[in-house]
Order: C-alpha cells, then structure tokens, then sequence
C-alpha cells in the first residue's frame, strides 16, 4: 500500500522557478513581506464580528453561539426534572412540558451538538492542516449567519410559547396540520430547515478544506488524526442532512399544499417519516461522536507524550462507523412491526457497529499504556468521556437487540442510553477540548482547580442522575410524560435523577465561572503551553496564521521537525508574503499534498452577513405566513445571493505568482483541480442524496400501500411525452458541452448560440413537462400516488430552471467579457451542474413513466 | 435453613420488591417478558463486565507507569477486535431466538381482540368466535391466564403504541396499519399497560389496565360484558340514566342497550373499571363524578368537555348511575 498511511512517502518536489527573466508576481521573505501579510489580513476596523469571514472569528463566534445554545437547551432540561422530581407535580403543565421536551432535544441536536462541531472544525482545522483559512470563508460565514438567526428564530418561539411540541422527531400525523394545526411546527419545520442548509454549507467547507488546503507535504497519512475524523463527519453530513431536508420538505408541502405523503387517508404512510428521519438520525449521532472521538485522539497523544497507538486503525475505524451508520437506521423502528427478518438483519448490523467502535476504545486504552499520562484537566474529561461512552455503548448493543427494544424502546431507558453516548461521547471530549484548546484562542489558561472541580461535579452528577433512569425505564415508565401516578415505584429513582442534574449543573456553571474569570485574570499562556505535536500550535491562531507554511514531513511536526517554528517564523516557508496583496492559502493535490496553486480568498465585507439576514427574513416571514414581507425579503436575498455570486470567479493576474521557496505556482484555475470546482462537486453529491430520497418516498410508498398504488383511476403514464422529455434535456446538456468546447477556443458568438440553444432546449422539456402532468389530470392533493408524481418531476423542474438561469449566467458574463477560453470555471462548474442533472432527470422520468406499468 | 442462604434469601426478596410492580419489566408475568428479561440478565453481566475492564485499563496507567511499550497487536486485535466480534457472535444468534413468540400463530379458537388507540384511550373489542358481534370495552384488557391472545393494533388518529410491560415488548399502533402480536399472561394478577409512542398533549395520561383471570372468570365476564346493561333500580338511577340520555352523552359513549357512540370510551362497564380517564384517577363514584364535573381541568386537552352547569343532586345522579354500570 502506498499513498494515505505511509509515513516514508516523500513529496514531489515543486516546479522550480526557471532561473531566466521569469514573468510573475515576486515576492517577498523580509519584514516588508510580513508587513504586506499583516495588511492583507487585517480586520476590518469596525463591525468586524458581522463583516469578517476568517475562520478565527467566525470560528470563535459559532462555538459560542452553540454554547449559549448548549446552556439554554441544559435549563429546559432543569426545569423537566423539577416537574419530574415528585408524582402528580404541577410545576409545569402538560403542553409546556411537551414544549420543553421537545425544545431540549431539537436545540441540543440541531442548535448545539453538530453546529459545535463543526464550529470547532471551522476553527481549528485551517490551523492543524497548515492553512491560513477555509477555502471558502464567506459560504463559513454565510452558514454561521444562518445557524444564529435559524437558531435564535426557534429559540424565541419558547417565549411566546408557540415551541414545537411534537417531539424532536415530529412523527406525522401527530405533526400534521390536522393534529397539530398552530404554529409550533413551523417553527420547526422552518427554522430547522435554516440550521441544516447551514450544516451542509460548512460541511462542504470542511471536506475541501481538507482535501485541497492542506500544509505542503502533508500527505493524507500525515494528517492530524482529527482531519480524518471530520472528512468522514462532513461526508456523513452531505448525505444525512439532505434525507432530513427532503422529509421536512414533504411534510411542509403536506402541511401547506395538502400533498399527502404522511397521510394515511389518502394513501400516505407515516412510517415514510420515520425512515427518512431515521436514515439521517442515526448518522447524526455519529455525526456528533465522530468530531469529538477526533478531539480525543488529538488530546490524548499531547497528554501521554506519546503518539496515538493505531493510527491507521482509528482512521480505518472512523470511515467504517461512517459507512455502516447508514445501514441501522431502522433500530429506531423495531416497535413498528416490520417483520422480523428485516429486523433480524438490522438487528446484526447495528451490533457489528461494535467492531469500530472498540478499535477506537482500544486504540485510546493503548495510548494510555504506551505513553506515560500526565493527569491535567483535558485528560481527567478524557477518561470521565471513555467510562461513561462505554457504559453507553454496552447498552448501545442491548437496544439493538430487537426483542429486548421492545421492552425498552421509548422508555426511561433510552433516555438513560442516549444520554449516556450523547453527553459521555461528546459534551465530555468538547470540555476537554475547551479546557485543552482555549489558550490557542485566548491566550491564557483555564483554571486546574476549578477544572477539577467542574469534571467531578459533571460526572458524580451525571452518573448519579442518568443510571437510575435505567432502572425507571425497566419499571416501565415511558419517556416524554409529564407527570406520572405515585404508585408506580418510580418515585425514589425519579428524585434522585432531579437531584443530581442540578449537581451536574453545578458542574457546567463552574465551567462558565472558570471561563469568564480566566479572560482576565487567567495565567498567561504560551503560544504552545501544552507542549503539543500538531500545527495549530504554531499558528498563534493570528488571522494570518502562519508567518509562512512550511513543508511538514511528520503527522507530530512539532514533535519531530525542529527545525519547523524557526522556518516559519523566518518566512523560510511558502507564501512569506501576499503577492497578489490579498489573502492569500495554497492549494495541495488531494492525495500527496504537493502545492499547486494559490488560491485568492475574500475578506471582509457584508456579503455573507446580509444574504443570511435576508434569507432570515425569507423564512421568518414564511412561518408567520407574511406574504408581503416574505415577496420583498425574498427579492433581496436573492439580489444579494446573486451579486455574491457575481463577485466570484474574479479577474486574476494571468502570470503565476512566486510562492516562495523558489516555486512558481498560478493564481487561477478553472478544471477539477480549482476549489470552486470541488465545492459544487461536493454539493451535488448533496443533491443527490435528496434525488434519491424522494424516489425513495414514491417507491415506499408503493411498498406501504401495494393494492392501492398506482390508484387505479390514474391513467398509466404514456411512452412518448416522457421519451421527448429526456431528449429535450439531454439535448440541452449536450449543447452546454458544446458552448463550453467552443469557449475554448475562444469562438464567443458560437458559444452565445449554443448557450441559446441550450437553455432553449431545457425550457423546452419544462414546457412538454408541464402539459404532460396537466393534461395526465394527476392531482397532486387526493392521494400520495399525484403527490409523489408531482414532487420528483417538480424537483426535477427546478433543476432545469436552475440550468436556464446558468445559461443566461453565462451568456452575460461571456457578453461583458467575464468568461473567456482561460477564464472558465464558472462555464466548467455550470457544465457540471449538467452532467448531473441528466442522469437524474432521465432516472426521475423513466421511473414516474415505467414503474406504474411494471407494476399494472 | 443456614444463616448465609437465610440473609441471601432475604436480599433476593429485597431486591425483587425493588423490581416489582404492575407496570415492570423486571417482574415479568408473561412468557414474552420473561424470555426477554433472561436475555436482559446475560446482557448485563456481559455489560458490566465490559465496562469494568475498560475502567481498570484505563485507570492503571496512572497507577503504576510502565517503562515497556505496549503490546499495540493485543490491544487492537485482542481488545479492539476480537472482543466485541466474540461477544457479539455468541449474542446475536441468541437474540434470534427471543421474542418470536409475540408473532407466533395462534391455534384457530384462541380469543383475538382489536385493540384501538384514540387520542388517550383505548378501545378493547372482543372478538366472538361464535359469530356475534364483539364484545366492546375501553381502558381495561382483560385475558385468560396462560393463554396465548391475538392482539390486532389499529390507531384512529396519531401514532400510538401499545406496552404491558409485565407481559410484553411494545407494539406501535400507526395509522392506516394494522399491527399483529400476542400477548400472554401466566399470573392472574392486574397489570398496567401505558402508551409509549409521544402522542400529544395527554399522552402521559393514556394508560390502561390488564387484568388475566382463570377462565371460567373470564368467559363469565366477557358473557356478561356483551349483554345489554340492567334496568336501573333506584329513583336515584333511573335519573341518572335520563340525563345520561338528555345530556346526549350517548353522542360519544355507547351503553349497551342504551347508547350507540364510538367516538368516546365505552361506558358499558364503567363502574368495574379500576380507573377512570384512561388511567387519570381511581375508579369511584366520587372521581366519576369529578371526571364529569371537570375533564378538562383534570386532563386538559381530551375530547371529553367539563359539564360544569350541572347542579350537586343532578352530577351525583348521573355519577351513580355510570357507578351501577358493571
């Protein structure tokens, strides 16, 4: 085996300069050099949190944001046990209650656990790969933007006491507007759908960050282990998220259109819910352990003084959790009477999950005994995170045991489990990594003795209030009451729950106590005060990072190149300076980490901030059904979306530019080895996976209801409209390749006429498409059978849509002289937009044409 | 007797009064609990054992600080791999084996009942194999002790699912679907089965009762159950009755032989229920009479409006006569 795990594989060596008159950019390695570098990376003078899209503010503002989110959501769930602490209380009553239940569980999953996440990945992983930010920090900013207003919108509904009530997973019919007819759901619906774009977006960040912008030489086997970890996550992100959306996108067409994917009556299924739900909602927990046990295996060597045992091993074993978490979703669903050889078969797959999961315990025990420990606070969470996820984990395995699901499925018990993975598996690596990390960000350290005491309140307080909820679930009693019968023998263990999460609590506020006093009065840390083996280190989390990034020939550099902070320092490294006068990061091949190019990045300014404020309004108006102000909201964010994407694929000095170390690389690249290139890339596999849940819904549907679907009043669909459908689009595609081979060698009026052609072609197909579904007499609102017709086709018209409206994209900017045969990308990222687009196109309608005759 | 199998007798009693109660899995009466709480014992042996080898290896590092490197190939494969795999390979296949029994057939005879979850209550409708039409109740099941039962789940509106903890693992009852399980009580004894799927407002308040009886108790009962209800006695009841009629309960309340509505519990036998709104009081003339007085105010949001105008003698009437009904 070669390339990602062997640590001898030494880097191509870059291009050399040639020595004669070279035409390019020079630079500097001098003191004027670090000048330029501090000018271009400034921050801005004022409104800097709104305006500057570095990832060392946007970072910094994400976490806290989900911290707030995290104490928030902690308080609702204070004020639960004090409901629960006694038999028949009246502290709250029943419809609170159901709002604070199902508030604690949407923020601490939505707003808190996988926005922190990521949050902490947009600020520390440009720093561990050697970057100097994410490839794209605006679409960072864009996302936190988004996150704080979705957040904040669905927060804010708790105190005018509209908050969901349904439940964090919102089973339909019960979150149908039939039982469920007020605002609460919207607020869900709408508010979540804002957190999860915002979730996509970064996760498209971090997996090109990490593929594309890492130091020279660090090839993917010399990564930080946490890079590892957070490809998977971000991976498992563009594909759960999407399922997630795709089902929130059906209910709300249920719920205001009256399509009826959900209802029963009309030939829908709500068990469609609960495996669109699920195929995202059992990654998501991965999604949420995955980033953490990476902050493990980063905290851990730095602590034991040794390296991480099995690296290879970890990595292996993250990828594997990322791939079998897809395959279990349904031991959420064991109650629901699917038979039992599916179960059977789901039942074995979650418990292999097992496998990985131990490969990790034991990689970290190794570790331990490797090395020799050196007992600080990080470490002390460390261990408090591998008890209690291994307690978590044991039960982990007997619920997915199906016959023994059955008896605690819904019950005080996976209360108890899921708290136990979700609190041990990530609030205990996050203040870890808090107490570890934070003097990178603040420059002084957390306090040991209130650490100590924060991680004892935090764990006698968690154990001693979630094991006894074990038992109480094997009493019986189920989750989500607000109150229960006194003669139950639950009272004792109910109590002593309520008691110890104010222990717990206590924990938490000594934390917060412990942060507020050491931004002041902290001792002064040092830019390395852990003695630490990874690149972040170095960085002085500056908004520049980097004096200059240097070859890095080792996964612990700072351990094993000496040589390393006297190199950077002295700008002896690439990029000592900002030969474009702007901010400036390399990009590196994905696999070898060889720099190939620089890459431009934007800086400050009121892009990101004011399209996410005016997407905010978009959708608050949404929810609170305001068409007027929804309308001009609406005309701004798309204004402003679209001047956003008119300011990219900038005019750049043609000749390459010096990066230092006597390479010479381009400025601009338009093919698959530009960033732009990979983000959409990216995107559409997103895309993807909400093409496939929707056909997904239409053939379960089929399956849940197999003697009435197709209907048998719905005409069967005929041959010919659908077959002249497909050619129109693909013709439209071929005639995009077509402008775009023209392009290149610059014959412009040709490629305005098949730019033409194209979009005429595409309008072509909506119009046959249109006439075809009108004219099948298909409602879209009397059975599930229309219902799905209209939503794959109509999911397939906006695709075209969207492919006309990159037409005229390109014809304007060809017009004004914007795309030529060397300035391409956005032609190329358009082209690419196609060439997904056909494929699911004809798949979509060979399957609304076909299968009803399949199945006649 | 000696001394040490005396002490551990006792606490194996204190620990089984711990388990005990009508609503607990741990104190199975059924053989679907029972199996299942064997499995649970292994499981947390195996458990418990897990989770103190990882503690022990994770805390002696700390206590001795070794000088060799570590043994990476036992750790990974012994520890990471061969473990988990082992364990899991013993388990699986014995968890196959658990549980069938809840979908197993029934012999042809066997008492089948519809069981339907409206929001917060249930309907219990007998099945007679002598092809009259079944036999209706509401927030009480009762069964034949030792006998296997058919159960057929149905919800009338939102997701609910159907749990009898002492007998059984949970059945959702969904919508559009009809869910099959069996369900088997060996001890005569009265359990508490609740809903375990978040159905709304009251779902804490959607519990009903099991009772498993000999037999011939139960044919007796269910004879008597799909009779129509005596004539009233008592002035007092026969009031009762009138404004039963007058007030239009009959609208959402059937009584058999009087009243004909679905949309509400069946009152046929309301006066032998242990409880009065699915669950939310002990059954009494006094609770009836508050339940009518006040069901929004003792289980806010249930379909049951609070007859609030009804004067003291006309409320203790009609409580009466529901009381009678048995």
């Amino acid at each position: 085996m070669t390339a990602p795990f062997d640590d001898t594989v030494t880097t191509r060596p870059p291009a050399r300069a040639p020595d004669a008159a070279p035409r390019h950019l020079r630079q500097s390695e001098g003191p004027d050099g670090d000048e330029r570098l501090r000018v271009a990376w400034a921050k801005p003078r004022r409104f800097g949190l709104l305006t500057e899209v570095n990832n060392t503010v946007v970072g910094v503002l994400y976490i806290a944001t989900g911290f707030l989110f995290f104490l928030g959501a902690g308080v609702l769930a204070l004020l639960m046990r004090v409901q629960l602490a006694v038999p028949g209380n009246t502290f709250l009553g029943a419809g609170t209650y159901n709002q604070l239940f199902t508030m604690h569980g949407t923020v601490m999953m939505f707003l808190c656990a996988v926005p922190i996440v990521e949050a902490v990945a947009v600020l520390l992983l440009p720093n561990m790969l050697g970057a100097r930010d994410m490839p794209f920090p605006r679409l960072s900013a864009f996302g936190y933007w988004c996150y704080a207003f979705g957040g904040v919108l669905v927060f804010s509904s708790l105190f005018f006491g509209v908050a969901p009530d349904g439940g964090w997973f919102m089973y339909p019919p019960l979150s149908s507007s039939t039982y469920s007819p007020g605002l609460n759901t919207e607020f869900w619906i709408l508010g979540l759908g804002f957190v999860e774009i915002s979730a996509v977006a970064a996760a498209v960040e971090l997996i090109v960050g990490i593929l594309r912008t890492r130091a020279p030489g660090m090839t993917l086997g010399r990564m930080p282990i946490f890079a590892w970890y957070m490809l998977v996550t971000a991976g498992m992100i563009m594909i759960g998220m999407p399922m997630v959306i795709a089902a929130d996108v059906l209910l709300e067409l249920e719920r205001a259109f009256g399509m009826p994917f959900y209802d029963a009556t009309r030939g829908g299924d709500p068990v469609l819910w609960q495996h669109l739900f699920w195929l995202f909602g059992h990654p998501e927990v991965y999604i949420i352990f995955l980033p953490a046990a990476g902050m493990v295996s980063m905290i851990l060597p730095t602590f034991t003084r040794t390296r991480l045992v099995g690296y290879a091993w970890v990595a292996l074993a993250a990828i594997s959790v990322g791939f079998l978490s897809f395959g279990l979703w349904v031991h959420h669903m064991y109650a629901t009477g699917l038979p039992l050889l599916s179960l059977s078969f789901f039942s074995a797959a979650s418990t292999a999950i097992a496998i990985p999961m131990g490969v990790q315990v034991f990689a970290w025990l190794a570790t331990l005994w490797d090395g020799k420990p050196v007992l600080r606070v990080p470490l002390l969470f460390v261990l408090g995170f591998l008890i209690i996820f291994v307690i978590g984990g044991v039960t982990g395995v007997m619920v997915a045991a199906v016959p023994y699901d059955w008896q605690v499925h819904d019950s005080y018990f996976v209360v108890a489990h899921f708290h136990y993975v979700l609190i041990g598996g990530m609030v205990f690596p996050l203040f870890a990594a808090l107490y570890y990390w934070s003097p990178l960000v603040t420059h002084r350290m957390l306090s040991e003795r209130l650490g100590r005491w924060a991680f004892w309140l935090m764990f006698v307080g968690f154990n001693a209030a979630f094991l006894p909820m074990h038992f109480t679930g094997l009493r019986g009693m189920p989750r989500r009451v607000y109150t229960y019968a006194g003669d139950l023998g639950w009272n004792g263990l109910n109590l002593v729950s309520s008691v110890f999460s104010f222990v717990f609590a206590a924990g938490v506020l000594v934390v917060v106590y412990d942060f507020v006093r050491h931004l002041r009065t902290g001792a002064k840390a040092g830019h390395d005060p852990w003695n630490a083996p990874s690149l972040e280190w170095l960085s002085g989390l500056a908004p520049h990072g980097f004096r200059s990034l240097v070859p890095v020939t080792s996964r612990y550099p700072l351990w094993e190149q000496q040589e390393l902070p006297g190199d950077i320092v002295a700008g002896r490294g690439y990029l000592p300076d900002a030969p474009t006068r702007e901010r400036e990061t390399l990009v590196s091949t994905p696999v070898g980490g060889v720099p190939e190019q620089i890459l431009r990045l934007p800086g400050p300014g009121w892009t990101a901030f004011g399209a996410a404020l005016a997407t905010a309004v978009v959708f608050t108006a949404m929810t609170l059904r305001l068409a007027a102000v929804g309308v001009v909201a609406g005309v701004a964010a798309t204004a402003a979306i679209l001047s956003w994407l008119w300011s990219m694929d900038r005019a750049l000095p043609r000749e390459p530019a010096d990066a230092g170390r006597g390479t010479v690389l381009p400025l601009y690249s338009a093919g698959s080895s530009s960033v732009g290139w990979w983000g959409m890339a990216v995107c559409l596999i997103s895309d993807a996976a909400v093409v496939a849940s929707f056909m997904f819904a239409y053939l379960f549907l089929w399956t849940a209801r197999p003697a009435l679907w197709p209907p048998a009043w719905a005409p069967l669909p005929g041959f010919i409209e659908p077959a002249a459908i497909a050619a129109a689009t693909v013709g439209a595609w071929l005639l995009f390749e077509l402008a775009e081979r023209r392009n290149r060698r610059d014959h412009r009026l040709a490629t305005a006429l098949c730019l033409v052609a194209s979009a005429l072609f595409a309008g072509g197909a909506l119009v046959m498409g249109w006439r075809w579904l009108d004219g099948a007499g298909l409602s879209a609102t009397g059975h599930s059978y229309g219902a799905a017709v209209w939503l794959l086709l109509g999911y397939i018209a906006l695709h075209l849509a969207m492919g006309i409206a990159m037409a005229l994209w390109c014809l304007a900017r060809l017009a004004l002289g914007m795309i030529d045969s060397w300035r391409c990308l956005t032609l190329r990222i358009c082209l690419l937009w196609w060439r997904f687009t056909v494929p699911a196109a004809v798949l979509t309608v060979a399957l609304v044409a076909g299968f009803p005759h399949v199945v006649a | 007797m000696t001394r040490g199998r005396r002490r551990f007798t006792s606490w194996s009693v204190v620990l089984l009064a711990g388990c005990a109660g009508r609503q607990s899995a741990l104190d199975p009466a059924g053989p679907a609990a029972a199996s299942i709480h064997r499995l649970g014992v292994w499981m947390y042996v195996g458990a418990t054992l897990v989770v103190l080898l990882v503690t022990v290896l994770a805390v002696m590092p700390f206590l001795r600080p070794r000088e060799r490197p570590v043994n990476r190939r036992l750790f990974l494969w012994g520890g990471g791999v061969a473990l988990p795999f082992l364990t899991l390979t013993a388990l699986v296949p014995y968890v196959m084996t658990v549980g069938h029994g809840t979908r197993a057939a029934t012999a042809p005879g066997r008492l089948s009942v519809d069981v339907t979850g409206s929001l917060y209550w249930w309907e219990m409708s007998y099945r007679r194999t002598d092809g009259a039409p079944s036999a209706i109740s509401a927030n009480e099941l009762r069964l034949p002790a030792g006998e296997p039962v058919e159960l057929f789940l149905r919800a009338n509106d939102v997701i609910h699912s159907f749990w009898v903890p002492s007998l059984a693992g949970k059945t959702d009852m969904i919508p559009g679907r009809v869910n099959r399980m069996v369900i088997q009580g060996d001890r005569p004894g009265i359990y508490r089965g609740q809903c375990a799927e978040y159905c709304g407002r009251q779902h804490a308040h959607m519990a009903f009762d099991v009772i498993v009886m000999p037999r011939a108790e139960f044919d007796a009962w269910l004879a008597r159950l799909a009779r129509p209800v005596r004539e009233p006695a008592t002035p007092q009841l026969r009031a009762g009755r009138e404004l039963f009629v007058d007030l239009g309960c009959g609208a959402c309340h059937a009584v058999r032989g009087l009243t004909e509505g679905r949309r509400g519990p069946d009152l046929t036998q309301v006066g032998a229920r242990r409880s009065i709104g699915a669950g939310t009081l002990p059954g009494d003339v006094g609770n009836i009479a508050g339940w009518i007085a006040s069901a929004q105010h003792l289980k806010p949001g249930n379909a049951m409006p609070s007859y609030d105008q009804l004067a003291g003698p006309q409320l203790r009437a009609l409580a009466a006569y529901l009381e009678s009904l048995r």
